[in-house]
Order: C-alpha cells, then structure tokens, then sequence
C-alpha cells in the first residue's frame, strides 16, 4: 500500500516520478490510466474549495467515483467518534481515503489504521504535499526547478504549504528567501532542517528588496484565525500586498503563485500581467491528483 | 552497614534490595523521580544526593530506591535526561544487575507532545511517538521538534 502523508517521506525521484504522471494525464497520454470501478473517500473535516472539488474531479475524469463527508459537523465526530474509528469504519467503503483535518498529525494517524492507502489533502498547520506537487508542477511547467530563487511571503510560521513547499524545495538546489511579518517567520526548526539538508535560505524583511531576484513568488494568506483581535490582524494583513507597482524590473520570467484563497494580498490588476500564474496552478490541481489517486489505487 | 569517612566526602547507605541510580546528570535527581511517579506521597524510601562531585562528570546525582527494581520502559524515559546513568539492581546488598540506560531510536507514549494541535493531544486510540534525534525528539505525527524542557514534557 502506498500512503501520500508527508513531502518528508518523498525522495526527489519520488516527487519527479509523480509530476512525469501529471503530465501524462494533462496531455491525455494516459488513455488507459482508468480507475472505473474505484471509490475514493473525501473525508473533508474542514473549509475546503479547490481541493475538495480538484480531488473530486480528478477522480471523476479517471472515470471513478467519490463520496464524501465536507464538515465535522456532518460526521459521526459530532458524537464523540474518533478519527481511528471513522478511518476504520469508511476502509470498508472505499479504495482510498482522502483526508483533510484540523488536526496536525492525523493523516499519518489515520495511515495507521486504514486498510486502504492515505492520501494527506491538509492536517492543520502541518503538510499539504499534494498542494507542493502542484506547486512544483506549475512552477515546472515554466522553468526546470533547479537551482531557481524562490520567495516566500506571508504566514510561513502557521502555512502548511510553505512548509511542504520549502522542504521540496530543498531537493531541487533552491535558494530560498522568506519574507515574513513579524511573529510569522518559518520555525527556526524548519529552518534549520533545510540548511542542513544544504539548502540556502535567506531572510528577508519585506518583499520590495527582494522581488527583483526571484524566479518565483509564492505568496500565501494570513490566517485571520490566528490572530487575537481584528486590529492586530489587520496591522499584520497591510504589512505586505503585491501591486503592478511592486513588479516593475522584476525578471521576465517570474512567476507568482499562491495556494488561494487570497484575502487581499494581491492586487487583482495583477490578475492581468504575464507573471500571475495562480489560477493555472489552481487548474493544474486536477491532473496532479489524478496522478495521486491513480498511483495510490492502480 | 558501611560508611565512607565523613572528612572523604559522602556517607550514604547501601540499601538491601532495589535500585541504585547513579551518575544522573547533576541537578536531574528529582526530576528522574517525577518520572518514576515517586512523590511526597508515595511510600518508598529513598536516598537523593545531588551535585556530589564525580571524577567522570564533575558533579552528578545519585538516587537509591529501596525495595523496587526498574523496569526497562522506566529506564528509557531516565535516559532521556539522564543519560550518562547507570542503573544498579540489589538484591541483599549486593548488585545482581548493572547496566547503562539506552536511549532507543523511537519512543512511545513517555513524552507528551508540545504541540496542542497534534493529533496525539486529542482522545484518539494512539500513544505519542518520537525520534531521538541529536537535535532533539521528532514528533512522527506533526514533525515538531522538541529540543528544552524534555523532563517537563515525559507523561
């Protein structure tokens, strides 16, 4: 059985094996990479839009099915049943179970007690590795990922994609800048893992000293959540927001992503200019999962 | 009962049967009982000396347990703030067992994750587990990295 829980667990084979498939079932090379009499399981236990739906599609243009739970509210959880047990109980139903969870730690959690694979879609604030896999393809759909700079700017303290984004990235040569509002810099632990896996990383205080070098910009959300009262939120969300302005001199070829939902932190007159590519990286999320689900149930 | 001259230092008692915990890194000794569930009021007797001047270490602590020999499982969550000690099993003055402790790669269910958003922080059928790493303990469910305060962590 093979599980998708965390990009830790994925060599650079692994990852680029992976984005290979994706291409197949863009392009349509994959005619015979059906999965007609499968049922995945989309255990959502919080606010999911793309991908939610992208998992769904993709399991739908495989000629599968999919079933679904899309809050806790809906579940048996509201009763007092564990996530063990749920995971127990829907192994039954399905050939493989796509979860997203609150909880940091529960798809690797639920792996332990499914008797179909796992494949992670979120746990909290820690890994969303098929988000970095579409990152990573729409990135590479321009440009090889080797040896690139790469900018990531936002919430990288509590922002799961940043985390399994950077740590991916750290198998391509990637020199990587972060830029942070304060209280929100990547985990000096996280940090630290990726020098000591020989990459990089260079900090930086806001995004104009940097923008000018990057190849690609990843700009995520600041998570109003977190945050104790409106105001704070409100002095840390204004801290940074990407505007035609900012992007005058930049490199011909940079190429700004976000995991979305943006609340504000682009521009939409940016929508407009060569370098907006997050509603392609959005799309891309289709056949990268149809590569996961497929690798997982073939 | 034997007893080291006062003007040389120590004067601790040999105990009949239990354990003997020596070479605990100095100022861990109640801590290593805190581990051991042994409080105020539970009924063993004990030895504690702390901060005694060791050749090896410099200073170390010593703990003697009487009547209650250790088992493994207890000895792995010592190592984790203690782990130059020795483990010495008595049984009528005399040591029939001694061995170092070990810290093994995983463990499971000793410490408790920092985390509140883990996983293991919640009513789920699973014990925490971590790997020992020089850096610190792995948390193999949320990745967190515990790195101070280990003893203030052990469940």
């Amino acid at each position: 059985m093979y599980h998708i829980i965390s990009i830790r667990d994925l060599e650079r084979k692994d990852l680029d094996y992976l984005l290979d498939r994706a291409r197949e079932f863009e392009t349509g090379n994959c005619r015979s990479c059906r999965l007609e009499d499968k049922l995945a399981a989309l255990l959502f236990f919080e606010p999911s839009t793309r991908t939610r739906m992208s998992f769904a599609t993709a399991m739908a243009r495989l000629g599968g099915r999919s079933i679904s739970v899309d809050s806790v509210e809906a579940s048996s959880i509201v009763k007092g049943e564990t996530l063990a047990d749920t995971i127990r109980v829907v192994s039954g139903y399905a050939d493989a179970i796509v979860l997203r969870h609150p909880k940091e730690g529960a798809a690797r959690l639920a792996s332990e007690f499914a008797t179909v694979p796992v494949i992670n879609a979120g746990d909290g604030a820690g890994q969303h590795p098929s988000q970095t896999l579409l990152d990573l393809y729409t990135i590479r759909q321009s440009m090889p990922v080797d040896g690139i700079d790469v900018g990531l700017l936002g919430d990288l303290r509590y922002g799961r994609t940043a985390h399994s984004l950077a740590l991916a990235l750290s198998l391509y040569g990637v020199t990587l800048h972060t830029i942070a509002p304060g209280g929100l810099e990547m985990p000096a632990n996280i940090t630290l893992e990726l020098r000591e896996r020989g990459m990089e990383v260079i900090e930086h205080e806001n995004v104009e000293e940097v923008i000018r070098d990057l190849d690609v910009l990843y700009v995520t959300r600041i998570q109003r959540e977190r945050f104790p009262d409106s105001a704070s939120f409100y002095n840390v969300a204004s801290s940074y927001r990407i505007t035609p302005d900012l992007l005058s001199g930049v490199r011909d070829n940079l190429m700004i992503l976000h995991p979305l939902p943006r609340a504000g932190e682009i521009d939409p007159a940016v929508d407009n200019t060569p370098y907006a590519r997050y509603f392609e990286q959005a799309k891309n999320g289709v056949p990268v999962r149809m590569a996961l689900l497929h690798e997982v149930m073939k | 009962m034997t007893k080291k001259d006062p003007s040389g230092g120590l004067i601790i008692s040999p105990i009949k049967n239990g354990t003997v915990i020596d070479h605990i890194t100095a100022g861990e000794a109640l801590n290593v009982l805190r581990i051991l569930g042994i409080t105020g009021s539970t009924r063993e007797c004990l030895s504690i000396a702390t901060n005694v001047r060791s050749k090896r270490m410099g200073r170390k602590d010593v703990v003697k347990i009487e009547n209650r020999e250790l088992r493994t499982e207890e000895v792995d969550r010592i190592a984790l703030i203690a782990p130059q000690a020795k483990i010495n099993i008595i049984r009528d003055f005399r040591v029939v067992e001694k061995k170092g402790v070990e810290i093994p790669e995983i463990i499971r269910g000793v410490v408790r994750c920092p985390n509140p958003g883990c996983i293991t922080n919640t009513n789920e059928p699973v014990a925490s587990a971590f790997e020992v790493l020089p850096k610190g303990l792995h948390c193999l469910y949320c990745d967190w990295l515990l790195k101070d305060d280990i003893a203030e962590h052990i469940i």
